[in-house]
């Protein structure tokens, strides 16, 4: 398991840097919040604090029911084949138009929305189909979306980006960077009006960080305590710009202090720990309405949409982050808490295959919808 | 003449305006390292460096308000959308602000800016980045509005819009940035804002068409001549506020007949705008009453052939004008 091999800290550079004179080096008079931060995109580091977990965390594992955990791990497979499926046929002319994929964050979605109770929200970005899944909208209903036909989830009408189901609670795939964080606060707003106990997860990449409405959203959550939990998924890339160059500062979580929010750092990579962050928060969230930011660090091994070449960063930086694949720490973590074997793994992995070539097979046969299905759903 | 893409066009007039006037300067994001998300930025981060060409961070808002404030304080800002359909995060600052600016201060301070960026749609990217805007920014005194359809119009207008003292929004469509064109390489080659253009001259019938529907409006032309012998004149407004008026009503006057293509929604649409001003300036002319064509009343679907459905056509345009020529 690649866990201790040998890695170098190797910066991370704009590729076009070395031709480019006009560069300006970076400001050497950094804030102090800045400086004395850790360094959260070291591999190493990230790797040797999971390591500290390690023991508390196979507890954990162990007070669990096997059948919850392996619907956990099965999960974060599903997730990973399917969107890997997505890839072949969208190279295949299939799915057309934008597809953002989510290899690398499945622990993300899986820790937090698997926390979840009945009644409860959950509201994302176009990076959806994972999370629509975890919600419960079926592989088959995901992709025939993506091909664009009458049986997808939305009858053809979104799209990769605009997955949704009232049913489950999932209030959609937006397209609009930082939309559904002032949507999702509306979500939560209404949970408490209406005096439950329930609370939204509400998703985003850091780059939406930037956007007004983040900053206006936390505001309004804490001031009127409102149950919505935020989740950032730091994929540390927003299309082709990394956070360093968009961003004044690095650590995300903190900016939950400029609200008097409670805020969280939490390892993207490890479910156990998203699961952990998620369940603190919605204790919180289910008390008092106490809302919370919570930074989840992952990684996007994929282009930032199937059309980008991803020529602003190097291999070698995506290996580096693949070292600590959310998938494997986890199996290795259910080995060694003796849940699960490697036998248990394949059969996992031949489960969700078939699951995957089934969503295929639907799509392919599903009919395009009617054309009179553009004047539907226009008004209520 | 060289030919070459609407892409290339554009591209070589920011670098001409970035060579001529060290004012100039261009943000938006990924308009720098990733040399555009449609690639009109192509090299120019590379030739120009930081200072000349900007990536910002996702907040439209916030660098559409610095684009502004920058031309007030004397900069000629080129401000990027990635589309306009994120341009209405920065509606308050086009609208409120670079639109008002000059009249609220009673002359003293204009907004000598650019936003631009792709409109309209662009294959199967579904409800949320299918817009066309054009009305909706036209309605404001205090913008233009621009939306070339060749190679040519892009580059010349650009230019133009780039030594304008005002605000100017300019259009340009995702699936046209490969059509290729004919373009003059003379570096003073410009279009002035305002000035229609007649692509196809005819007789018996006038299309109005601009940006997506121009070539639509072409091909339609060359069936109705080959088929039904009717002789189909293409007007292109090319620039919506300031729009020729007179151009297009010269156009009717003489083919009596007036069909309208567009990829905007129709309702309160500048297609219901131009067949208002036609009604008021050539009345008596006209044969048949006019018809449009414009993308159906919904929001933009996503599966492929409800997209085609919804869309202006070539299809479309014809049946328009058979029904405006009665046959
Ligand atoms: C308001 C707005 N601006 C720009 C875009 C184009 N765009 C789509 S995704 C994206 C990057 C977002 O990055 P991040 O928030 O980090 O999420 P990630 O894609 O990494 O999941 C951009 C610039 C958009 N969809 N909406
Ligand atoms: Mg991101």
């Amino acid at each position: 398991m690649p866990k201790t091999a040998t890695r170098q800290k190797t910066e991370t550079k704009p590729t076009k840097a070395a031709t480019n004179g006009n560069n300006k080096p970076a400001p050497k008079d950094a804030p102090e919040n800045q400086t004395d931060e850790p360094d959260v995109y070291d591999v190493k580091e990230a790797q040797a604090e999971f390591n500290k977990r390690r023991k508390s965390q196979i507890a954990s594992i162990k007070k669990l029911d096997k059948e919850f955990l392996g619907e956990m791990l099965y999960q974060m497979i599903l997730g990973r084949l399917f969107e890997r499926k997505c890839a072949e046929v969208y190279r295949m002319g299939k799915i057309g138009g934008f597809c953002h994929l989510y290899i690398g964050q499945e622990a993300i979605a899986v820790g937090s929305m698997m926390a979840l109770k009945e009644g409860d929200y959950a509201i994302t970005s176009y990076r959806d189909h994972v999370q629509a899944m975890i919600a419960g909208i079926t592989p088959e209903a995901v992709l025939a979306e993506l091909y664009g036909k009458a049986t997808g989830n939305v009858g053809g009408k979104g799209g990769s980006m605009h997955m949704f189901s009232k049913e489950k609670g999932f209030f959609g795939g937006h397209g609009i960077v930082g939309g559904q964080i002032g949507v999702g606060t509306g979500m939560a707003y209404a949970q408490k009006y209406k005096g439950t106990d329930n609370v939204t997860l509400c998703f985003f990449g850091e780059a939406a960080v930037n956007q007004g409405i983040f900053h206006e959203s936390l505001n309004m959550a804490q001031l009127w305590k409102l149950p919505c939990i935020y989740i950032c998924e730091n994929n540390q890339y927003g299309m082709g710009t990394s956070q360093k160059r968009a961003m004044s500062i690095s650590n995300i979580a903190k900016k939950a202090e400029g609200y008097a929010m409670a805020g969280e750092f939490v390892d993207g990579m490890d479910v156990m720990a998203v699961r952990e962050a998620t369940l603190r928060a919605i204790e919180r969230a289910r008390k008092d309405g106490s809302p919370t930011l919570l930074e989840v660090r992952a990684y996007r091994y994929m282009g930032h949409s199937m059309s980008d070449p991803g020529k602003y960063r190097t291999t070698e930086e995506i290996k580096k982050y693949q070292e600590r694949d959310p998938i494997i720490l986890f199996q290795d973590s259910l080995k060694e808490a003796k849940v699960f074997t490697d036998k248990d793994f394949e059969d996992f992995v031949a489960k969700a295959t078939e699951q995957v070539d089934a969503a295929v097979k639907f799509a392919d046969e599903s009919p395009f919808p009617d054309e009179s299905e553009l004047f539907t759903d226009v008004f209520a | 003449m060289a030919e070459m893409t609407i892409r290339d066009a554009l591209n070589q007039a920011l670098r001409e305006e970035l060579l001529r006037d060290e004012n100039v300067f261009i943000m938006g994001e990924e308009v720098a390292e990733y040399d555009g998300a449609y690639k009109v930025t192509r090299g120019l981060w590379t030739e120009f460096g930081d200072k000349r060409v900007v990536d910002t961070p996702i907040t439209e808002l916030g660098f559409a308000a610095v684009g502004v404030g920058a031309a007030m304080a004397g900069l000629r800002p080129v401000v990027e959308f990635m589309t306009w359909n994120f341009s209405i995060l920065a509606a308050d600052q086009i609208i409120n602000h670079a639109a008002k600016m000059f009249y609220m201060s009673g002359g003293q301070f204009n907004v000598p800016i650019v936003f631009r960026g792709p409109n309209g749609s662009a294959y199967q990217v579904s409800s949320q980045h299918s817009q066309a805007f054009e009305a909706f920014y036209a309605n404001f005194p205090g913008l233009k509005v621009v939306m070339p359809s060749t190679a040519a119009d892009a580059k010349g207008l650009l230019k133009s819009a780039i030594r304008d003292n005002n605000p100017v929004m300019f259009l340009e469509q995702e699936t046209m940035y490969g059509l290729k064109g004919e373009v003059p390489e003379d570096a003073d080659f410009t279009i002035p804002l305002g000035l229609a253009d007649v692509k196809r001259e005819g007789t018996d019938c006038t299309i109005v068409a601009r940006s997506f529907t121009v070539p639509q409006a072409l091909k339609a032309a060359e069936i109705m001549q080959a088929e039904f012998d009717v002789s189909v004149e293409v007007v292109d407004p090319r620039t919506i506020k300031p729009l020729d008026i007179e151009t297009i009503v010269a156009s009717v006057k003489k083919t009596n007949r007036l069909v309208i293509a567009e990829e905007s929604h129709a309702f309160a649409s500048v297609g219901a705008e131009i067949s208002h001003q036609v009604m008021e300036n050539a009345f008596d002319y006209l044969d048949a009453p006019i018809r449009r064509i414009s993308t159906v009343e919904a929001p933009m679907p996503y599966a492929r052939n409800l997209e085609v459905a919804a869309l202006p056509s070539v299809e479309k345009i014809v049946a328009a004008v058979k029904e405006v020529c009665y046959l």
